[in-house]
């Protein structure tokens, strides 16, 4: 089981990557205890989001894997995402 | 390029598609909690709200920041072990074992804390809380306890990993191991994101 021409990323890169995730985590910790009301669970999950994007990309290598493995990732996500809003739309208009 | 060496590689990448598919069904695992919690939350709002007053931000905002600084020096052992750098890809996860382990005792007295109010499942205390309270705690315990599990089972992995490079096992030419077990870890952080506003940030 030999990796061939993988990538490599810097440490540079993932002290980078952390820096970032540490900002977002700093920035959604403010935004909610500012109170937004309606939007503080909305903002919360989309910087939630971010985070995991930026996890999947960098950490995770995603950036630098094969087309197949990153439309595999999409499409769970996609799918997970469908399953919400029908959960959703089935819980709100029984 | 040989034949051998040909499916040798196309063994590293299916090794690690399969670990991908594993962490889908992974995803789903929790993915049912979030979407219970989500409806459950619409449906019992304001007890949600009072029920995550007794959870403490700090300690959640702490394990947050040891979990993204514990990723972060996993990705960094395999960038080390990919330099041919074996003593330090050991020392990196080891780090990483270390902040684990803060993960779990700050875990520990955090259930603790709530234990001693008496509120675990099942408890007199919170037999008397409204139906929604009582949902939050059960899931708050489900979901964290079920997180806690996946830290131990990481930690037993990266441990198994650090032993493989001291034997050399797992080295510069061969670190499917490393690579499968640094993305078990990278999904521990990333079921923690979620977690962390949904149950600690948002009241």
């Amino acid at each position: 089981m030999k990796n061939h021409d993988n990538h490599i990323s810097s440490d540079t890169l993932n002290w980078t990557v952390l820096l970032v995730l540490l900002i977002l985590t700093t920035i959604s910790i403010l935004a909610i205890k500012m109170h937004l009301g309606t939007f503080t669970v909305l903002l919360a999950l989309l910087l939630a989001s971010v985070k995991v994007t930026i996890v999947l990309t960098y950490f995770m290598h995603l950036k630098f894997e094969n087309l197949l493995l990153r439309l595999m990732v999409g499409a769970v996500f996609l799918l997970f995402a469908i399953v919400i809003v029908i959960t959703f739309i089935d819980y709100y208009f029984r | 390029m040989s034949s051998t060496e040909h499916s040798e590689h196309i063994d590293s990448d299916t090794g690690k598609m399969g670990m991908w598919l594993f962490l889908f069904t992974e995803l789903f695992l929790f993915g049912g909690l979030f979407i219970v919690y989500a409806v459950m939350r619409s449906k019992y709002a304001a007890d949600f709200h009072h029920a995550a007053l007794e959870l403490n931000a700090f300690v959640g905002a702490t394990n947050t920041v040891v979990l993204l600084v514990s990723s972060m020096t996993v990705a960094m052992s395999l960038t080390a072990i990919q330099q041919k750098r074996a003593g330090k890809a050991m020392g990196l996860i080891f780090i990483t074992l270390l902040l684990a382990g803060v993960f779990m005792v700050n875990k520990y007295f955090e259930w603790g804390h709530k234990i001693s109010l008496h509120l675990y499942p099942g408890s007199d205390v919170m037999k008397t809380l409204p139906h929604g309270e009582i949902m939050f705690f059960g899931l708050y315990f489900m979901m964290t306890g079920l997180h806690a599990l996946h830290v131990i089972i990481g930690g037993i992995l990266l441990t198994i990993i650090i032993f493989k490079i001291k034997e050399g096992k797992i080295n510069s030419e061969h670190y499917l191991l490393h690579e499968n077990g640094a993305l078990y870890w990278h999904l521990v952080d990333l079921i923690w994101i979620f977690l962390f506003p949904l149950l600690y940030l948002i009241t």
